[in-house]
C-alpha cells in the first residue's frame, strides 16, 4: 500500500448556474492531518459530500482514489464500509433518543431476527464513548448533554465504524476554546492510532496546531497545498492562500470615540431556567455600555451569555427574571421582545438559520420584519416597492452578495445570511444592538465586513453589545471586556490592559470557587 | 421567463383550463351553459370563502381547521332555528356570526395561548359543535322558510328597466364596466409606481395580464346574463376572497402569517407575537365559516345534522391543490381559488355527466394527491428542510 490514503483527482461539480467544485486535486497521506481551509462557498463541504457519496456516483466527474483502488459511492453507507466517516458541520442527532440509540443509528446492533440486542448496544456506545472521552452513560438522552459533548458523541459514532478515514466538517464551531483544544488534542490521538482526517475548519490557529498540510480551497479550486511539519504556519500565510489577497489588518481600524452617556446598564441581574426553575442560570450580573462603546462577553459555553443577553431582550428567555434594566438612564420593564425594540434594544441571534431568519423567504422580507411599520402606512398596508428599496440599499451597502433582493435568505451562504440578519436589525434602527456569536461559521472576508458594520454603528453614537467564544475577536473589536462563568460576571478588563491570558485565567480561576463568595 | 419557469408558475392555472377544457368536451359543452357556469361558484361559495381562512390556519404551519364543518352547521342551525321562531333577520344573522366568533375566540385562545395542538383542538371542536348543532335542531330537518333571508343570499340582482327580458342585460353592463375599471386602475397604478421611482414590470406584461382578466371578465358576465343577472351571493364572495387575498398580500397583518410559519422562533425574536397570529387565524376561519353556513343553509333552504360534513376537507383541499405549502408559509389567496375552482370544475362536470359519488370522490383524490407530488417534486422541497 502506497503512503497516499485517499487521491481526488479531476473532481468536476455542477449545480444549474454554478461550478461548485472545478477540477479540484486533492490528496490525503496516511497518518496525517489534513486541514481543508476556504472562505464560505469555496467548496469545502461540496468535496467532502462528493468524498461521503452524499453526492453519488455519476453526479460529478472526477475519480476518488481510495487505499489505492477507484471508488464509484453511490451512498454515504458504501463510504462507511470502506471506512471513510463524515462527521458533519451540523450535528444530525436526534434529541429524544439516547447517546447509544444515536450512535448505532442505521448500524443497529441486532440479532439474525432483526431484534435490537440492547445490552449489545449500550456497552460498545460506552466503549467508543470512552475512546472519545465522555463519561455519561450511554443511556442518557442526547438533549441533556452541552453541544460540545454532542459534538464528541458525533465522533463516537464515526469511531464505532471502524473509519480510517475520518473527516470533521467545522467540528470546533460551536465550541468554546477550551473544549475546541481538547477535541483537536484527540484528533492527534487519533492520529497515532494510525487514523487519518480532514479537517474544515475556519479557525486558522486551530489549524496551525494540529494540521500537517493544509490545502486551500478557492471558487470551486485547489489554490495550493501547504506543508506545516512544525505546526507553526504563519496565519496570515494561510488567509492569503484563501482570500487571494494579503490582508493587512484583520480587524478594521477605529476611533476609539466613547462618550460619557450611559447607554444601556443592568443592574444585578437574574435569570433562572424557563424549565428548571431552581437553575439559576445569570446570578446578579451587572454592567453598562456607553455610547459609541463596543463591549464584549468573554466566557466559556454555557457561561450564561446568551440567557443574560436574551433575557434583557423583551424577556425572551428565563423565568423569574429579576434586577433593574435601564436605557438612556430611564429604568424600563420590558414585557415582550415588541416593547424591547420599541425601547431602541435589538438583539441578533447566535442561531441565525433557527432563531433569526425565515429561510424560505426572500432577502426583502427578513430586512423589514422587525419593523414593518416603516414600509408600511398608517393601516398597516405594505409598500412593496419601498421595501425593496430599503432593502436592496442594504444589500449594497453590506455587499451582501445574491443574484437578487428577492432570492431566499436559505439559498445564501453563512456569512451572507449573517449580513441579512444584520441588516434586518440595523433596519429596526436601534440604539443598543446585541450581538450574539455574529462571526460564527463564516469566512475571514465575511469576518472583516461584519466588523466594519459594527465599526459604523458606534461611529453613529449607537452601542454594541458583542458576545463571542472566540478572543482575537474580542481584543480586536472591544473597548471593554466583560468575563462571565457559571452564570456569574467574574472579570472586567479595559482595552489597554487586556490579553488572551487575563481573560482564560480570569474564566479558570473563578471555577473552584463556590458561588456564594463570588455573588 | 422561459416556457419551463412559465408552466411551473402556472401549473394549477394550465390544469383548469385543460380540466375545463376535457369536461367541456364530454359533456358535449353542456358543463359551459350560462345556468352552470352561474351555478358553479354558488355551489362552491363555502369551499371558496371557508379556504380563505383555512389558507391562514395552514400558513401558520400547515395546521387545519377541522371543526369549520361542524361551525357552519351549527351557524346554519341556529339561523334556521331563529328564523322559525319568527325572529328578524339581522337577529339571525347576527346571532349566527356572534356564535361562530365565539367559536373562533375559543379555539384560538386555546391553540394560540394554552398551546393544544391545532388538530386535537379543532378535531374535538368538530364533535362538540356538531353535536350542540343537532341539540339545536333536535335532530330535525328545518326548513329555512323566511323569504328576506333567502333574498339577502340567493336572489339575484335585477334592474327593472334593462332586465324585462330573459336576458339580464346588467349583468353584462356591470361586466364590462368592471373591466374597463380594471385596466385603467392597473395602468394609472403602474404609472404613479413609476413616478415614485419605483422599479416596475414591463407595460407589455402588466397589459396582456390586464387584457385576459378582462376578457375572462366580460365573458363571465355575459354567461350570467343568460342566466338570472348577477347572483347576490357572488357578491358575498368577491367580498370576502378580495379582503383576504388583500389581506394577504398587501398588509403588515397578513405578513405575521407568512412569517409564523415560515420561522416561528425567529418572528418572535423580530417582536411579533405568535400567539396572537394563531388566535387571528383561528378567529377569521371560524367566522367564514359562520358565514358560509348562513350562504349554504339558505342555498339549500333548510339545515340538517348533517349539514356541512366533510366540508372542511374541501377546503383543506383547495388550499393543498392551490400550491400552500404543507409546511406553512406559503400559499396565495390567487392560488387556492384555482383550487377551489378547479375542484368545483371536476365536481360539476362530474355532476353533469352523470357519473355518481363514488368517483367523484375517487378522482378529487387523485387530483389532491397528483396536485400535492407534483409540487413538491418541481419544487424540491424535500419535506422540512
Amino acid at each position: 500500500m502506497s503512503d497516499i490514503i485517499l487521491e481526488m483527482r479531476n473532481i468536476v461539480k455542477e449545480y444549474p448556474g454554478v461550478k461548485a467544485l472545478n477540477d479540484v486535486n486533492f490528496k490525503v497521506k496516511r497518518g496525517e492531518i489534513h486541514a481543508l481551509v476556504g472562505e464560505n462557498g469555496a467548496g469545502k463541504s461540496t468535496l467532502m459530500n462528493v468524498l461521503s457519496g452524499t453526492i453519488p456516483y455519476g453526479q460529478y466527474t472526477g475519480d476518488i482514489i481510495y487505499n489505492g483502488k477507484v471508488c464509484k459511492f453511490n451512498s454515504i453507507k458504501e463510504s462507511e464500509k470502506i471506512g471513510i466517516a463524515v462527521v458533519h458541520q451540523e450535528l444530525a442527532l436526534i434529541p429524544e433518543l439516547t447517546i447509544a440509540e444515536n450512535m448505532f443509528m442505521g448500524n443497529e446492533r441486532k440479532n439474525k431476527f432483526g431484534v435490537i440486542d440492547w445490552n449489545r448496544t449500550f456497552k460498545d456506545a460506552t466503549d467508543s464513548m470512552r475512546k472519545v472521552g465522555l463519561k455519561e452513560s450511554s443511556q442518557v438522552l442526547v438533549k441533556d448533554i452541552g453541544t460540545g459533548k454532542q459534538q464528541l458523541v458525533e465522533i463516537a459514532k464515526a469511531l464505532s465504524k471502524h473509519c480510517k478515514l475520518l473527516v470533521l466538517d467545522e467540528p470546533t464551531s460551536s465550541l468554546n476554546e477550551e473544549d475546541s483544544k481538547m477535541l483537536l488534542d484527540m484528533i492527534l490521538e487519533f492520529k497515532k492510532e494510525g487514523i487519518s482526517s480532514i479537517i474544515i475548519t475556519h479557525k486558522l490557529n486551530e489549524v496551525a496546531y494540529c494540521a500537517d498540510e493544509i490545502t486551500v480551497l478557492r471558487d470551486g479550486q485547489t489554490i495550493e497545498t501547504m506543508e506545516n511539519p512544525n505546526h507553526d504556519i504563519d496565519e496570515d500565510r494561510i488567509i492569503r492562500g484563501m482570500v487571494g489577497r494579503e490582508l493587512t489588518d484583520r480587524y478594521p481600524a477605529r476611533e476609539h470615540n466613547v462618550k460619557d452617556e450611559v447607554l444601556f446598564e443592568a443592574k444585578d441581574w437574574t435569570v433562572y431556567h424557563p424549565v428548571y426553575t431552581e437553575k439559576c442560570m445569570v446570578h446578579n450580573v451587572s454592567f453598562h455600555v456607553r455610547k459609541g462603546e463596543i463591549v464584549g462577553f468573554s466566557g466559556l459555553q454555557g457561561a450564561g451569555r446568551t440567557e443574560l443577553a436574551m433575557s434583557l431582550f423583551g424577556r425572551s428567555y428565563g423565568s423569574h427574571i429579576s434586577g433593574k434594566e435601564y436605557i438612556k438612564g430611564e429604568e424600563v420593564h420590558l414585557k415582550n421582545e415588541a416593547d424591547a425594540i420599541r425601547h431602541g434594544l435589538a438583539y441578533a441571534t447566535e442561531d441565525r438559520k433557527t432563531n433569526g431568519l425565515i429561510l424560505s423567504q426572500s432577502i426583502a422580507k427578513n430586512t423589514t420584519l422587525a419593523c414593518m411599520k416603516k414600509i408600511s402606512n398608517s393601516h398597516g398596508i405594505v409598500n412593496e416597492a419601498e421595501e425593496i428599496q430599503q432593502a436592496q440599499a442594504f444589500v449594497d451597502a453590506m455587499h451582501t452578495k445574491t443574484p437578487s433582493i428577492q432570492q431566499n435568505v436559505g439559498n445564501l451562504s453563512g456569512g451572507n445570511q449573517q449580513k441579512v440578519l444584520l441588516a434586518k436589525w440595523m433596519f429596526a434602527e436601534p440604539d443598543i444592538l446585541i450581538l450574539d456569536e455574529p462571526t460564527r461559521g463564516i469566512d475571514v472576508g465575511a469576518k472583516y465586513e461584519i466588523y466594519q458594520i459594527m465599526n459604523d454603528m458606534v461611529a453613529q453614537g449607537k452601542a454594541v453589545i458583542m458576545i463571542s467564544s472566540e478572543l482575537p475577536e474580542l481584543l480586536g473589536m472591544c473597548d471593554r471586556i466583560y468575563v462571565m462563568n457559571e452564570g456569574m460576571k467574574v472579570a472586567e478588563f479595559n482595552r489597554e490592559e487586556v490579553t488572551q491570558e487575563k481573560i482564560m485565567s480570569a474564566i479558570l480561576s473563578s471555577k473552584d470557587q463556590p458561588k456564594e463568595e463570588l455573588a | 421567463m422561459n416556457a419551463r419557469a412559465f408552466i411551473k408558475k402556472y401549473t394549477m392555472v394550465l390544469a383548469l383550463i385543460i380540466v375545463f377544457i376535457l369536461f367541456t368536451i364530454l359533456t358535449g359543452g353542456r358543463l359551459i351553459l350560462s345556468q352552470n357556469i352561474s351555478n358553479l361558484l354558488l355551489q362552491n361559495a363555502y369551499v371558496l370563502v371557508m379556504a380563505c381562512g383555512m389558507l391562514l390556519c395552514i400558513l401558520t404551519g400547515g395546521n387545519v381547521d377541522l371543526s369549520i364543518g361542524s361551525t357552519l352547521c351549527l351557524s346554519a342551525a341556529l339561523a334556521a332555528k331563529l328564523l322559525d321562531n319568527n325572529m328578524p333577520t339581522p337577529v339571525a344573522i347576527l346571532a349566527s356570526l356572534c356564535v361562530a366568533a365565539v367559536i373562533g375566540i375559543w379555539q384560538g385562545w386555546l391553540i394560540g395561548y394554552i398551546h393544544i395542538p391545532p388538530f386535537i383542538c379543532t378535531l374535538a371542536g368538530m364533535f362538540l359543535f356538531r353535536g350542540i348543532a343537532r341539540v339545536i335542531l333536535d335532530s330535525r330537518t328545518m326548513s329555512i322558510m323566511n323569504k328576506s333571508f333567502l333574498g339577502l343570499f340567493t336572489s339575484y340582482i335585477t334592474i327593472p328597466g334593462i332586465d324585462e327580458n330573459k336576458h339580464c342585460i346588467s349583468a353584462l353592463f356591470v361586466g364590462i364596466l368592471i373591466a374597463i375599471l380594471l385596466t385603467l386602475i392597473t395602468i394609472t397604478n403602474r404609472k404613479r409606481r413609476e413616478k415614485q421611482g419605483y422599479q416596475v414590470p414591463k407595460l407589455s406584461a402588466v397589459l396582456l395580464r390586464t387584457i385576459v382578466f378582462d376578457v375572462l371578465i366580460v365573458i363571465y358576465s355575459y354567461k350570467l346574463m343568460g342566466y338570472k343577472g348577477i347572483p347576490v351571493m357572488l357578491l358575498w364572495i368577491l367580498v370576502v376572497v378580495f379582503i383576504f387575498a388583500f389581506i394577504t398580500s398587501s398588509t403588515v397583518f397578513g405578513r405575521y402569517f407568512y412569517a409564523v410559519g415560515g420561522n416561528e422562533k425567529a418572528t418572535k425574536l423580530s417582536g411579533i407575537d405568535p400567539r396572537k397570529v394563531y388566535f387571528w387565524a383561528y378567529f377569521l376561519m371560524s367566522l367564514l365559516a359562520g358565514l358560509s353556513g348562513l350562504l349554504v343553509g339558505a342555498r339549500i333552504g333548510s339545515v340538517d345534522g348533517n349539514m356541512g360534513n366533510s366540508y372542511e376537507m374541501d377546503a383543506i383541499a383547495s388550499c393543498f391543490i392551490g400550491g400552500a405549502s404543507a409546511y406553512g408559509g406559503s400559499g396565495t389567496v390567487q392560488g387556492i381559488m384555482i383550487g377551489a375552482i378547479l375542484l368545483g370544475v371536476i365536481n360539476q362536470g362530474m355532476s353533469i355527466l352523470g357519473l355518481p359519488d363514488q368517483y367523484q370522490y375517487i378522482v378529487k383524490g387523485g387530483v389532491l394527491l397528483a396536485a400535492v407530488v407534483f409540487d413538491v417534486v418541481s419544487n424540491h422541497k424535500t419535506g422540512k428542510s
